[in-house]
């Protein structure tokens, strides 16, 4: 496992306290998890992903990863509707563990690109962290 | 006692050294108001010897013993068994050891239970089987629950009155907490079941047959599959009698979506009907709903072959209440039976075998008939079928029984339309001298 | 290590069964057939399944050499927690393999076989009487269709009083068959965090419980190897709201005698007859489940129930609000079979003989090893005891690598990373079957891994090595699953 210092955790993100992070581009916000989340999850060997056309809350379970000893939830950091889902996961689901901010999972059209603002910045999420330790 | 190896003075050592004076004092957190009071009141201690003794008197109440011959399958099949099952079944590096969860030690479960999940997988026809359910009952049960995992939003599933009627009661047992529906499918008179009240408004996630049916009736799966697909449902093929798969076409070839059932007659002793084999398969693409455990080939560190247990991520001791069962334990060692058994008939041998049960099924089945019996359904059989009698038989059966053979199961029991028609079996364990003096008592 | 058991044997190479043999070959033989060739319905008839063909031998050294593979009790110490590998009597295999038993067909007519269902019968008598609970049904299959079958008659309970509950109480140290079996009756579980003391608390049982709680389920003693002493409180609470009290039996053998669970509150429990009651667990299975119920539940039990009228055994079906039925016949009999030789060989002060020793067995490899691996929960343990790897993590070591190693010492390693409450648990269930040298020599080779894991870590990270196979590549298996050869 990596000490806290080792994550990759890009400025130009937001994150939740599940471990998702968000990115907006353009119209839509691309959505995968933290580098800390891949970390502890250890090797992924399979992703749930929902159908495009989809629509969740903010909150909302929207998938699963699995370890080979594990299970862990996906939640939407963000309302919306799904416009696409990241395809080459179904065959390369270690592409999330490769580089968790390349491997996205879904990306969504927000109901509200505002709320984008109430996520945590990479310092509010470092602090989630490390208050986890 | 044999089986408890300590003496009292390393009894009086290990006390010392946990700083206990009596067994009393190792239990100090069991209230006194839970505590058992008195002894408890059950038999023996017994020896070895007068074990013997004891399990021979209650052997010895048994009416119907290993000389009889029994022509009743009807969910237990009496096949002969080859001397090496049980020989090898009973070494104890298989038979002592635990649920492989450590691979490295347990190469010989896990390779033993791979081959059988791939034998398994080429008799049913279907691309994946998994290490066993309880028996064809829940296996049943279970594959319907999966269809309904599977069909998302749909509530109901049918189910084919010609399946074994204890299968259908597990089935209700298992749906009777839930919120799903089960309908009942009758059958036509050729014994095969009717699908016609099916409509194309994609209301079942599932439709189960059996086939041979508990009349020992062949289905005709291939319709039936595309019948029940062209509903958007799943169908899914029970079986009570693998062996009829070494002669007739498998329901997975046929298109069935999941085929499952019991597996006994596969080396595996009647022994009052357990433990038995739960065989479960199904497509490629229904695999993450599937309940059980799975064995998959890996490599090790050196990159040799070698075996584990995979895609756990669906059962209970990682995704607890969302998992696709609860089951924990299987049949373990009876897949390793049923694969020795599969493996020691081979390919030659299962045809061989089943056109040996076939033939013989079909010469009673001719020889009654002459003799005046009604043959009930007219579509083909494995090694069972129903025949009807005009003039009551249950004198003759007793006559017969006398004579240690029990000729054939009353079904008006279990179908009150059936009163006075009998379920025989036949299978390679029966000569034709006993065949022929059934019918001549039938001819009486 | 000189003072453990392992060494290295030879290991003979096996190819799986269709990457050997001829076609032609045959292991069996088939009778030449005595009758008449009847006609085919061909529109019907495959080509049957594609087997290889080999010979008696072939398939004699192939099962023989896989044998050879594996690791049982009857190898060695088999310490694996909450699964009780004791010893399995080979008496009780000699009863279930007896042609008779063997050959019993379940669809005959009562009169045709008292036997078997005397024995069923009075098996079921001698459960309820060592558990203390009024009658029992030895139809489930296995300690998971046994928690089924209680679940479903907790369900019939309630809705017989017209009562609708959605919920079940549900402890983080159970076992994962638990919430899945709440699950197929539609109950959520609802979590109860395990105390400080890693025992239930009577105060969180009274805020969480309510009427919409069909009950709780409770493993005693619970998988921290800790007696759960408030039951009794519990169960009253429980069922001050209606409430059931179900118990997971996985444990009792540590208690055999020594408790009574009727007078701890319980409802309804199972047994594992393949861990307490001494029948060997084959790889993975069969079991037995039987559950055992109070008087006022009788009524729930599966059918067909065995009855006795003082001359005859029957088989009673006319049971309305049974739960059903939920095995294709009586359940895995030959398992019952051997159960019953068990308990009688045992009679009732070897049985609690048995548990007094699991738990002296428990408590001493306890003392021997605290000071050598962090023990969770410093109380009176019973039949088993969870320590962690909290000490090795220090030099990287984690309780993976010390199951590992101890494969190479010629031990099964107990559980791991179970329960889940504990992080890097390791589960410790000697059983009564081990003697104080065979303990003190574990002892000895667990203390020395703890040693290595600083001064030779790399015998633990890169163990085993006297295997067929080293660490294998799990990732592999469940990324690229290949299910069929």
């Amino acid at each position: 496992m990596k000490e806290l210092e080792e994550l990759n955790l890009p400025e130009d993100l937001v994150y939740t306290k599940d471990h998702e992070w968000a990115r907006l581009e353009g119209e839509v916000v691309v959505v995968g998890i933290s580098d800390y989340a891949q970390d502890q999850l250890g090797d992924i060997v399979f992703v749930e992903l929902p159908e495009v056309g989809d629509s969740f809350e903010a909150g909302d379970e929207f998938g699963t990863l699995e370890s080979v000893k594990a299970v862990s939830e996906l939640y939407l950091p963000i309302g919306g509707e799904i416009t696409a889902v990241n395809e080459e996961l179904d065959d390369a689901p270690e592409l999330i563990n490769q580089d968790p901010y390349d491997g996205w999972i879904v990306k969504i059209k927000p109901n509200d690109p505002g709320d984008l603002d109430k996520l945590l910045d990479r310092n509010g999420y470092m602090g989630i962290l490390k208050g986890d330790e | 006692m044999r089986y408890l190896p300590h003496t009292q003075e390393e009894i009086e050592k290990m006390m010392a050294r946990i700083g206990v004076s009596d067994f009393e004092e190792l239990f100090p957190t069991v209230p006194q108001d839970c505590r058992y009071q008195g002894d408890m009141e059950i038999p023996g201690p017994l020896t070895e010897w007068d074990l013997d003794v004891h399990m021979e008197d209650i052997r010895a109440k048994m009416k119907v013993g290993p000389k009889y011959k029994v022509l009743i399958g009807a969910g237990s099949y009496h096949h002969n068994i080859p001397a090496i099952v049980p020989y090898l079944t009973s070494r104890s590096e298989f038979l002592t050891a635990y649920t492989p969860y450590q691979p490295e030690m347990a190469q010989g479960t896990l390779q033993g239970v791979f081959e059988y999940q791939t034998l398994t997988a080429r008799l049913l026809g279907v691309d994946v089987a998994n290490a066993s359910m309880y028996d064809g009952a829940s296996a049943l049960a279970e594959a319907l629950l999966m269809t309904l995992r599977l069909g998302k939003k749909k509530k109901r599933v049918a189910v084919s009155r010609a399946i074994h009627p204890h299968y259908r009661q597990v089935i209700a047992a298992y749906f009777q907490p839930t919120e799903f529906e089960i309908v009942e499918l009758p059958f036509n008179e050729d014994g095969r079941t009717d699908l016609s009240s099916l409509t194309r408004n994609e209301e079942f996630a599932g439709v189960a047959l059996q086939s041979p049916n508990f009349f020992g009736v062949v289905e005709d799966v291939e319709s039936a599959a595309s019948m029940v697909q062209d509903c958007g449902a799943l169908l899914v093929s029970g079986f009570s009698e693998p062996l009829a798969f070494g002669l007739y076409k498998s329901p997975g070839s046929q298109g069935a979506d999941i085929v499952c059932g019991e597996g006994q007659s596969f080396g595996i002793a009647r022994s009052f009907g357990g433990p038995a084999l739960g065989m479960f398969g199904c497509k490629d693409a229904f695999v993450r709903s599937m309940p059980g455990r799975l064995v998959g080939e890996t490599v090790d560190l050196d990159g040799n072959r070698g075996f584990v247990l995979t895609l756990a991520t669906r059962e209970q001791h990682i995704r607890r209440e969302k998992a696709t069962s609860n089951i924990c334990s299987n049949q373990g060692i009876n897949t390793i039976t049923a694969a020795m058994y599969m493996a020691a008939l081979g390919g030659t041998g299962i045809r061989k075998l089943a056109r040996l049960n076939y033939d013989k099924a079909e010469y009673l089945k001719a020889s009654l008939v002459e003799a005046g019996g009604e043959l009930v359904f007219s579509s083909p059989t494995f090694n069972e079928f129903v025949v009807g009698f005009a003039d009551d038989f249950s004198k003759k059966q007793r006559v017969l029984r006398d004579e240690k053979i029990i000729a054939g199961l009353e079904l008006g029991r279990y179908y009150p339309e059936f009163a006075n028609k009998y379920l025989f079996c036949v299978t390679e364990t029966t000569p034709k001298a006993v065949l022929d003096r059934v019918v001549e008592e039938v001819k009486k | 290590m000189k003072d453990a058991p392992g060494t290295s044997g030879l290991i003979l190479e096996e190819p799986l069964l269709w990457e050997k043999g001829k076609k032609g070959r045959n292991g069996m033989s088939v009778s030449a057939s005595d009758v008449p060739a009847a006609a085919l319905p061909e529109d019907l008839v495959g080509d049957g399944p594609d087997f290889p063909d080999l010979s008696e031998v072939d398939v004699v050294r192939h099962y023989t050499r896989l044998s050879q593979w594996n690791f049982g009790v009857d190898t060695g110490t088999y310490p694996l927690g909450s699964c009780t590998m004791k010893y399995n009597p080979k008496v009780n295999e000699k009863q279930a393999a007896t042609p008779v038993i063997a050959a019993a067909h379940p669809m005959l007519d009562d009169e045709l076989c008292q036997g078997t269902l005397e024995l069923i019968y009075k098996l079921e008598k001698h459960l309820a009487i060592i558990t203390g609970m009024d009658h029992v049904s030895a139809q489930p299959a296995a300690g998971a269709h046994g928690e089924l079958a209680g679940m479903l008659i907790i369900d019939a309970y309630h809705r017989s009083r017209n009562s609708k509950r959605t919920k079940i109480l549900m402890p983080d140290t159970a076992h994962g068959t638990n919430p899945a079996s709440a699950a197929l009756c539609g109950y959520k579980p609802v979590k109860i965090e395990s105390g400080k003391r890693g025992i239930l608390e009577v105060e969180d049982i009274r805020q969480l419980m309510d009427e919409e709680t069909a009950g709780i389920m409770i493993t005693n003693p619970n998988t921290l190897g800790l007696f759960e002493e408030n039951i009794r409180e519990i169960a009253a609470i429980v069922h001050e709201k209606g409430g059931l009290v179900y118990a997971d039996g996985a444990n009792m053998n540590a208690i055999m005698g020594i408790v009574d669970l009727k007078k701890c509150g319980v409802d309804v429990l199972h047994l594992n007859l393949h861990k307490t009651f001494s029948t060997p667990h084959g790889g993975g299975g069969p079991g037995a489940g039987p559950v055992c119920v109070v008087s006022e539940l009788e009524k729930f039990l599966p059918y067909p129930r065995i009855s006795f009228d003082g001359s005859e055994y029957s088989r009673d079906y006319n049971r309305p609000e049974s739960i059903g039925r939920i095995h294709a016949f009586h359940g895995n009999f030959g398992v019952l079979v051997r159960a019953y030789s068990y308990i009688l060989t045992m009679g009732a002060e070897n049985l609690r003989m048995a548990s007094q020793l699991a738990v002296l067995n428990a408590c001493y490899l306890k003392v021997q090893l605290k000071d050598y691996l962090h023990l969770a929960y410093n109380r009176p343990c019973m039949h088993e005891v969870v320590f962690s790897d909290k000490r090795q993590l220090e030099h990287k070591i984690t309780t993976l690598d010390i199951a590992k190693r101890l494969m190479d010492c010629g031990y099964h390693p107990p559980t791991i990373y179970f329960p889940l409450v504990v992080s890097g648990a390791i589960m410790i269930e000697p059983t009564e079957s081990e003697c104080l040298d065979d303990l003190d020599r574990f002892v000895a080779v667990v203390r020395r891994i703890t040693m290595e894991a600083m001064e030779q870590p790399e015998l633990l990270t890169n163990a085993p090595q006297r295997f067929k196979v080293k660490r294998l590549d799990e990732t592999r298996a469940a990324r690229q699953p290949c299910l069929c050869g």
